[in-house]
């Protein structure tokens, strides 16, 4: 079956008709030419695919396309301001910390952190916070908790947590 | 051709006559599991009714008849439910149990409900080319005598030997939460204990909910023991990985003397298993470790295991004492 | 074209730290992988897979997956296009895919959609209905499987070797150890899927294919394709600007390769697109065998060796040989008048086996390892000093001096950094809370290599800026960063005017991103045409002139054994209550030359430590004998290291360089930081608990009781 739908990505509108079994990764890389979220698992086993949704980091390969008709996506292209030449605070720790090496899973984790310290930000706890009632404090072993929904098959993690670590302090 | 119909209803009630009318319609919630399966050929539903936009994301205090009352909205995202004050506070092995599952980003995306309604990560369920009758009823079950790490300890069958992956669930029935369960008949609600159900000849069945019946709302009653209650998941990786075992526990001590004990256990049977023979056994007897894992020795007998399997008798008994051991040492 | 032997590079550039070439593209999404290049109308393809492990396919109805909407074709061995398959040297039996009915594994690709989306793909594919004819398979690496003696270990190594009596050095022993050490069958899983878009054209002067791939080389992709096409190379153009890891698994093409490019064939002028799914990985693009490696070791009672026996079994497939050279290091790694390796195949219906990172190296050395901290407890000595007892004065098995081996050095330094002299020399000593804890140490070893046959252009563009053009790829060691810096060096400029261009075969060839041996052979390639190029042209070269050269193997490399060399030092805590391990430090010292970027080279070593940590505790594939394919085939049921996993983590490396493996003084460093990791974190356990545990992963069951 055919549903039309809207979605918002990196701030462009796009109003497009979708197969119901389409996942919004799959109508992000494969009809909207946006390949900035990479698919490495296809089944939510590796975070490659990890954008922004409605403001919260989020997998695009176990998300229904029709279920998310009027969503806003942002993916690490958008994150980065392309007028400006600019990169994100979060990308350019990435970098200047090298957290990364052949780059797939990079879109998604530099995704998956800013959600992450969105999240910190709330409060949210984690499953290595000792104190669940207590405002969480982003040492080393949260940014790796936290972080560990996105694989790096190169290994890049001491790098990322560098990333991370220096994104959480500023 | 497979179509694939999509629906949205505004209300309960049109989802659930949606699906009631369908016997191929399938509830989408936060779709973690299910769109996994539909990519995988595991399921072929004609028809998906989407229930996360209805109205079940609150997270609400009642007064209930035994205490106050969290009521959880069926559509609360996990990690919504983990960070909410009165979970970490009330409910700790809630919150443990939620902070354990899955990953950030699917935590965000999984819903109350949808946690307790996911389906076996069994090799052999989500691999279409082998059988399995959880999949395909009356097609044998490949693991027995295959990948046998993951399998359960506990209540198996000869048709099924799985186990369920939820962390939630194990926590919730520590707690003795209840399901409350919308049907085209009305409401029922349902001890989360009596939710989930062990395989027996029936394993593509794995809950007590007949099909259109839809979980609204998942509800935890206060209590002193709640409040001394956590989770451990036992597991090789770090993160990001199903449990070997885990364990929820809750305490109440009086001196060393247990009043009162609760002890769910995931990943060594079909369902969450309650350890009602090692409770029993706890109940009024002095605390110790030793007691502990002597309690969960009789609770064990019954065990069945291969040699694959065999580690989680002894790590379950171990981290039950680990668990209660915690929750003792904070009681002191 | 001009070979020569380049002089040594002055190090300006090379050796200081420079960020990723490609971070920005990387870092916003904006790098583009194989499948992602935009192709008009292009098509996708779905594999279809066998489900039965020997046998026939008797009969295949496309039926209903033609009808479904918007599948296009269904190719299966009764129309696929015909490969030539009469040449022995070019005809690779992975390859010859969809040529007839037989089924060597399960999970072989016995038909393939294609279709406008890749929905419609993928559910075609699961309307393809194949009937076998199944035969009795075996699948099973067995303690009594018939094994074989190869002709050769890969690459082209020796498969036995046999110096002085290593009967009679056991007999003279004080102390003897006889250990059996087993490693699981392991996957490559980079995070980027293997994928190509391809597109054949007839054209008026013949085909031409043109694809982009996600490989280690795009050259010897075009090589090992062409002539199985039946055609020249030159007529098959490869790119592959971005891959997404490969640690061995893109070394070669891979079915699905082929496949695509057949299915191309079908519909010339279309652009054919497929990605290789998560699961079909685990059956199609690669895997390193189980190894089972039988020790015995021979020392006097001061820990020194007499004799080192290691005789290998691990399995190949019956479609194709691939012999892991598992034993290969133990020729090499320590003194012992007598010494002898073997390795065994066992032949078995299944996927084929084939390069992952530090291939023979990681599982050799890792029973090596344990083998010696055995040895060390036996002996009663501290595991490092029964290393630096042992150490070697040349080459034991070639008899040649070291370019440079530094173990030693390696070892102490790694020892100072740790902490080791606090470390407790009885095993299961130290509890802190729930968790015993433990450390180990494991030395570590990698052939430091030289490919011929690479070569570059350079060429002016005015205005003291130069193009350097070479076909090697980036998989994410940093080759882009490092390639430019070695092109200033060798050029005398800036690393800013250096614009460097690599990953496809329309440039000058290139060899294979593997054997720790792309930079070394590149990088010479490079600075042989940077040197050339100022000799016939100058300082100051009228923009356009340019030059393409390759370089000689340096002499060293025949004067020499060369190797890198590493230490590892691990901590472990397991777990008192659940047997699980967690590492919370994980050191390598590496001896490796001169480090050309600091920055690229930290996180290659780095991530061998982690891969190694990775193997140790978690990776296992298991294969279902009944079945004959891998059933935890994902990421969910195949366990890599998450971040959480990686704890305190270093990698440092001693300050020299290596004046006799090439121009730049570098030895490769790809490979070595997965070696010898697991042996160290293996040996941490055992220090922790007490318990010896012979096999890796690791796994927490081995613990509780």
């Amino acid at each position: 079956m055919q549903a039309e739908i809207t979605l918002t990505v990196d701030g462009t509108e796009h109003r497009t008709t979708v197969d119901t079994r389409t996942t919004v990764l799959d109508l992000l890389r494969e009809r909207l030419g946006v390949t900035s979220p990479k698919k490495g698992c296809d089944h939510g086993q590796c975070g490659s695919c990890t954008v922004l949704l409605d403001g919260r980091r989020h997998l695009t390969c176990l998300a229904l396309a029709v279920a998310h008709d009027g969503a806003e996506v942002v993916t690490a292209a958008g994150l980065a301001d392309a007028a400006d030449d600019e990169l994100h605070p979060v990308q350019q720790a990435f970098l200047d910390h090298d957290g990364l090496q052949c780059g797939y899973c990079t879109p998604g984790q530099v995704c998956s952190a800013v959600g992450m310290l969105d999240e910190a930000k709330q409060g949210h706890p984690s499953h290595v916070s000792d104190d669940l009632e207590a405002e969480p404090e982003l040492d080393d072993d949260e940014i790796r908790e936290r972080m560990s929904g996105n694989l790096c098959r190169c290994g890049a993690y001491a790098g990322i947590l560098a990333a991370v670590r220096e994104a959480a302090r500023s | 051709m497979r179509e694939l119909a999509y629906l949205r209803p505004d209300d309960v009630g049109d989802a659930v006559a949606a699906v009631s009318g369908n016997p191929r319609a399938q509830y989408l919630g936060g779709g973690t599991n299910l769109v996994d399966h539909l990519k995988l050929g595991v399921t072929s539903p004609e028809l998906l009714v989407d229930v996360r936009r209805l109205p079940l994301d609150e997270v609400e205090e009642v007064a209930g008849d035994d205490g106050p009352v969290l009521r959880v909205g069926a559509n609360v995202r996990n990690s919504d439910l983990a960070a909410h004050p009165v979970v970490r506070s009330v409910f700790p092995a809630v919150a443990r149990a939620l902070l354990s599952g899955a990953s950030g980003q699917i935590r965000n995306q999984a819903t109350t409900a949808g946690n307790l309604l996911q389906r076996t990560r069994c090799v052999y369920f989500q691999d279409v080319t082998t059988a399995c009758n959880k999949r395909d009823p009356g097609s044998g079950c490949s693991a027995i005598g295959g990948y046998a790490r993951y399998n359960a300890i506990l209540g198996a069958s000869e048709a099924c030997v799985t186990t369920h992956p939820s962390d939630l669930a194990v926590a919730l029935a520590a707690l003795d939460a209840t399901v409350v369960v919308q049907g085209p008949d009305g409401e029922r609600r349902v001890p989360v204990l009596e939710l989930h159900r062990l395989p027996g000849d029936r394993p593509e069945q794995d809950t007590t909910l007949a099909h259109g019946e839809l979980i609204t709302a998942v509800e935890l009653t206060a209590g002193r023991l709640t409040r001394r209650s956590t989770y451990y998941k036992a597991r090789d990786r770090a993160s990001y990985a199903f449990a070997l075992v885990s364990v929820a526990g809750a305490l109440q001590l009086d001196g060393d003397t247990v009043t009162d004990v609760r002890l769910a256990w995931g990943g060594v049977a079909h369902r969450p298993w309650r350890a009602t023979v090692a409770e029993e056994a706890l109940r009024g007897s002095a605390f110790s470790e030793e007691a502990v894992l002597a309690a969960c020795e009789r609770e064990l007998s019954a065990a069945v295991t291969s040699e694959e399997s065999a580690f989680k008798v002894p790590m379950v008994r171990n981290v039950s004492a680990l668990v209660l051991g915690r929750l003792a040492k904070e009681d002191r | 074209m001009t070979e020569l032997l380049p002089d040594p590079v002055p190090a300006q550039a090379m050796g200081t730290a420079h960020l990723r070439a490609d971070g920005p593209a990387k870092v916003t999404g904006l790098a583009t992988y194989a499948v992602e290049h935009p192709a008009d109308d292009a098509l996708h393809l779905w594999l279809v897979q066998s489900t039965v492990a020997r046998g026939r396919v008797t009969r295949i109805d496309p039926g209903a997956a033609l009808a479904h909407p918007g599948v296009v074709a269904v190719l299966d061995h009764t129309n696929a296009p015909r490969l030539v398959a009469d040449d022995p040297e070019t005809t690779d039996p992975e390859l010859l895919v969809l040529q007839d009915d037989r089924v060597a594994f399960r999970g072989q690709i016995v038909a393939a959609v294609l279709a406008e989306t890749s929905d419609a793909a993928r559910e075609g594919a699961a309307l393809v209905a194949v009937r076998y004819d199944a035969e009795p398979h075996r699948v099973e690496l067995r303690d009594d499987s018939p094994a074989y003696a190869p002709e050769s270990v890969n690459p082209d190594q020796p498969t036995d070797t046999d110096d002085g009596d290593v009967e009679a050095g056991l007999a003279e022993a004080d102390v003897v150890l006889d250990q059996t050490y087993r490693t699981a069958y392991e996957h490559n899983n980079p995070l980027e899927p293997h994928a190509l878009v391809v597109t054949w054209r007839d054209d008026p002067d013949g085909p031409r294919v043109t694809m982009v791939d996600s490989t280690q080389g795009v050259h010897p992709v075009a090589a090992t394709l062409a002539p199985m096409l039946g055609l020249e190379k030159d007529r098959v153009r490869v790119r592959a600007p971005y891959v997404g890891g490969g640690f061995g698994s893109k070394g070669l093409p891979h079915a699905p390769e082929m496949a695509a490019v057949l299915a191309a064939r079908t519909v010339p002028g279309r652009a054919v697109r497929m990605a290789v799914t998560r699961q079909q990985m685990f059956a199609l693009t690669g895997y390193r065998t189980a190894t089972v490696s039988h020790f015995r070791l021979g020392a006097r009672a001061d820990g020194t060796l007499l004799a080192i026996d290691h005789q290998v079994r691990e399995q190949t497939s019956a479609l194709k040989e691939y012999a892991e050279q598992t034993a290969t290091p133990t020729r090499m790694l320590y003194a012992a008048p007598h010494r002898r390796t073997r390795h065994r195949l066992v032949e078995l219906d299944v996927a084929v086996p084939s390069w992952m990172r530090a291939p023979g190296e990681m599982p050799g050395v890792y029973a090596h390892e344990v083998a010696m901290d055995e040895l060390a407890v036996a002996c009663g000595l501290d595991p490092v000093e029964l290393r630096l007892r042992n150490e070697p004065e040349v080459d034991p098995e070639t008899g040649k001096p070291f370019s440079g081996r530094r173990l030693v050095e390696c070892l102490e330094r790694g020892a100072e950094l740790f902490g080791w002299a606090a470390r407790a020399p009885e095993p299961r000593a130290t509890v802190d809370g729930e968790w015993w804890v433990g450390s180990g140490v494991a030395s570590a070893t990698y052939p430091t290599m030289t490919q011929a046959g690479s070569q570059a252009r350079v060429q002016a563009l005015g205005s003291g800026r130069y193009s350097v053009a070479v076909g090697a790829v980036d998989i994410g060691t940093g080759a882009r960063t490092v390639l430019a810096q070695i092109a200033a060096d060798a050029l005398g400029v800036r690393v800013d005017d250096v614009d460097l261009q690599i990953a496809d075969t329309d440039l000058p060839m290139a060899t294979v991103a593997g054997g720790s041996s792309g930079t070394s052979s590149w990088g010479s390639a490079v600075v042989a045409a940077a040197q050339l190029f100022r000799r016939d042209h100058g300082d100051d070269p009228d923009a356009g002139v340019h030059t393409t050269a390759s370089a000689s193997q340096s002499p060293g490399m025949e004067e020499y054994a060369t190797h890198a060399f590493g230490a590892v030092f691990a901590e472990a805590r397991v777990h008192r209550y659940t047997g699980e391990v967690r590492v919370p430090r994980l050191l390598g010292v590496y001896s490796v030359g001169r480090v050309l970027n600091p920055v690229t080279a930290r996180s290659q070593l780095l991530g061998g430590l982690t891969m190694g940590l990775s193997a140790a505790l978690f990776e296992e594939s298991y294969r279902d004998p009944r079945h004959g394919h891998v059933v935890t085939q994902d990421l969910a049921t195949y366990h890599v290291a998450s971040h959480a996993d990686v704890r305190g983590i270093e990698a440092v490396w001693l300050d020299e360089e290596d004046p006799h493996v090439n121009p730049m003084g570098s030895r490769g460093i790809g490979e070595i930081g997965i070696v010898g990791t697991p042996a160290a974190v293996a040996n941490a356990t055992f220090h922790a608990t007490g318990v010896r545990v012979r096999e890796i992963p690791v796994t927490a069951d081995r613990f509780v009781d």
